[in-house]
């Protein structure tokens, strides 16, 4: 990278040079002859300003793909409102995180199957984000990191009329903001 | 507006042929069924009508003809719109006698001039003169036909006036306005994320509808000429259910800022929201009464939802549906006498008119997904949502039941519909 800089600084010094100059430039001198480097990632060479940025791997477990906090989603059986037992360790696990947490703030947005009205369901989607907010708010989650809403059946996660799509779209989702 | 036709230019020997009109429908509507006491009316192409965009004679037979209240009696074109044949017609059949014409005007306008005559009485009973733009000659026709429905059934026509519905293409959510005939389709907003519950504001301008663009439910107020939106309501948690206060003044909204979902009224402009209902489950979907005292509203404070009315000011709810475990989506006809809802029996959602006076309940749909019911400003007519082999699609039926229409597009879903009020 150094090397190239260099290089592309005295061309860039050449060329500001040459363009103000007044002496024409002599015929014969033949142009340089400049090797690209391969890679797409170097900044062009004219520009020794921009700069080329490197992360560092997040220490956040929010970002952890493969962390407990990846599942996001409770799921609820047929016309019922409270958290299952496999929906404890979700609840559990993001409760832990948004307490540790306390900038951190979340949308819980609750979903119903296809049957049924818009609004009723609306209403129905949102007894079950209560819920998790509830389950969340007594393992120590502040009131102000967490707002319950629904979706009502406007988006369904899954799109079949079948029992299995049915029981996808019964479901809140923890989505951070 | 109104001239009389005793000024009427005639263009005699004009006799252009009716052509039908060459916008493509956005809509399809297919009718069946029959009013129990059909009129028989003969209605002719008006007298130079192809000059216009739209063919004004074939807009009213449309319009008379779903509504179940007429049988049509094709007049062939009358030119000579002042002496007509009534004994002619009466061995015909017909028991009255639509007759028109159209003008080009120096202006670009279109003079729309029609009669409508008894043939019983051998009388002229009604008679309209409209100049309009070429945009508003469909309108002209609508009109026509809701003084004709008006004259001769003693009831408001309802034809001129629009129905708002929300048109589903993949992720594209669109509100749009129509012609209640579904014609004349315009689009008042695009999202791409979902648009529920539109309601008229009672002068026809607005149009209130929850939008979920905020990754939440929240009620908005659109202005459909200006554009103007006004957050309405968006309080913590869900903001739904917008409907409109008989004066226009108010909306009564559903919110769950308290937790659970209940009843509130705000004024239109977003202030002075206060909670109108107090129960411990879900109250939702409110509607005024036509005298804007009640609220209807659905509630599940019984177990199951349930439909309920309390004073618009809130206090104790007084329970309206018995029968079945789920019935939900009240709406009020214009006269207070008629309550349409959705129940739910044996596992399908179908819609229901209730006589608030009898009590007495009558299934109006055979389908099994019914949705959003809305009466027509006049009263007649519901117009709802149901599912059509996979895809949503709008039905409509007399409140007798006897005649029924489904509206459906050629492609994607449309569902949400609300019929709009009569305009000024």
């Amino acid at each position: 990278m150094r090397k190239i800089s260099s290089l592309a600084l005295v061309l860039t010094t050449a060329a500001i040079l040459s363009a103000c100059s007044s002496t024409p430039i002599k015929e014969n001198t033949p142009p340089p002859v400049v090797e690209r480097p391969a890679t797409g990632q170097a900044p062009a060479q004219s520009d020794t300003r921009t700069v080329a940025p490197v992360e560092t791997k997040s220490l956040d477990p929010l970002d952890d793909p493969k962390g407990v906090l990846a599942n996001r989603s409770v799921y609820f059986d047929y016309d019922s409102y409270s958290v299952r037992a496999d929906g404890r360790p979700v609840v559990e696990n993001h409760s832990a995180y948004l307490a540790k947490n306390k900038s951190r703030q979340i949308l819980i947005q609750g979903n119903t199957d296809d049957r049924g009205g818009s609004e009723y369901n609306l209403a129905l989607g949102q007894k079950r984000a209560e819920a998790v907010r509830r389950a969340m708010t007594t393992l120590g989650v502040s009131e102000s990191q967490i707002e319950a809403v629904s979706l009502g059946k406007e988006k369904p996660k899954a799109s079949g009329t079948d029992e299995a799509a049915r029981a996808e779209n019964r479901r809140a989702d923890i989505v951070y903001k | 507006m109104k001239t009389n036709f005793k000024h009427v230019i005639l263009y005699a020997g004009l006799s252009i042929a009716a052509t039908m009109g060459s916008a493509q429908a956005q809509m399809r509507i297919e009718i069946s069924g029959a009013g129990s006491n059909q009129i028989p009316v003969a209605v002719a192409g008006f007298a130079n009508e192809g000059v216009a965009p739209h063919t004004v004679s074939a807009i009213i037979k449309a319009d008379l003809e779903r509504s179940g209240a007429f049988k049509i009696i094709d007049a062939g074109v009358i030119s000579d719109v002042n002496n007509v044949d009534y004994s002619g017609w009466k061995a015909k059949g017909a028991d009255a006698l639509v007759v028109g014409t159209v003008n080009a005007m120096a202006d670009g306008r279109y003079d729309v001039r029609y009669k409508l005559y008894d043939t019983v009485k051998q009388s002229q009973i009604s008679n309209l003169d409209k100049a309009v733009t070429a945009q508003f000659t469909r309108l002209s026709a609508h009109l026509i036909a809701d003084d004709v429905y008006f004259k001769l059934t003693g009831v408001r026509g309802a034809f001129s006036t629009r129905i708002s519905y929300v048109k589903q293409e993949g992720r594209s959510y669109q509100l749009m306005i129509a012609d209640a005939d579904g014609e004349g389709e315009q689009l008042a907003l695009r999202s791409n994320e979902p648009i529920i519950s539109p309601s008229w504001s009672p002068d026809g301008t607005k149009v209130a509808y929850v939008s979920f663009e905020q990754k939440k439910p929240v009620v908005y107020v659109q202005n459909l000429i200006t554009r103007a939106r006004t957050v309405v309501a968006n309080e913590k948690g869900n903001n739904s259910a917008p409907s409109w206060s008989p004066a226009g003044n108010k909306l009564a909204v559903a919110l769950s800022k308290d937790g659970h979902t209940q009843v509130y009224t705000v004024n239109a402009d977003g202030s002075g929201l206060r909670r109108v209902s107090n129960s411990n489950g879900i109250d939702t979907e409110p509607q005024f009464s036509a005298d804007g005292q009640s609220i209807y509203f659905t509630s599940d404070r019984s177990g199951g939802p349930q439909i309920y009315r309390m004073s618009a000011n809130g206090g104790d709810a007084k329970r309206v549906t018995f029968s079945g475990t789920y019935n939900t989506s009240p709406r009020i006809s214009s006269d207070g006498k008629t309550l349409a809802y959705i129940s739910r029996r044996d596992g399908n959602f179908q819609l229901y008119v209730q006589d608030l006076g009898s009590g007495q309940e009558t299934r109006l749909s055979d389908t099994t997904s019914d949705e959003s019911p809305s009466f027509a400003p006049n009263g007649k007519y519901i117009m709802y949502a149901t599912t059509a082999g996979s895809r949503k699609s709008l039905a409509v039926v007399s409140v007798d039941g006897r005649v029924k229409q489904r509206l459906t597009t050629q492609a994607g879903n449309i569902k949400e519909p609300t019929w709009g009020p009569f305009m000024q």
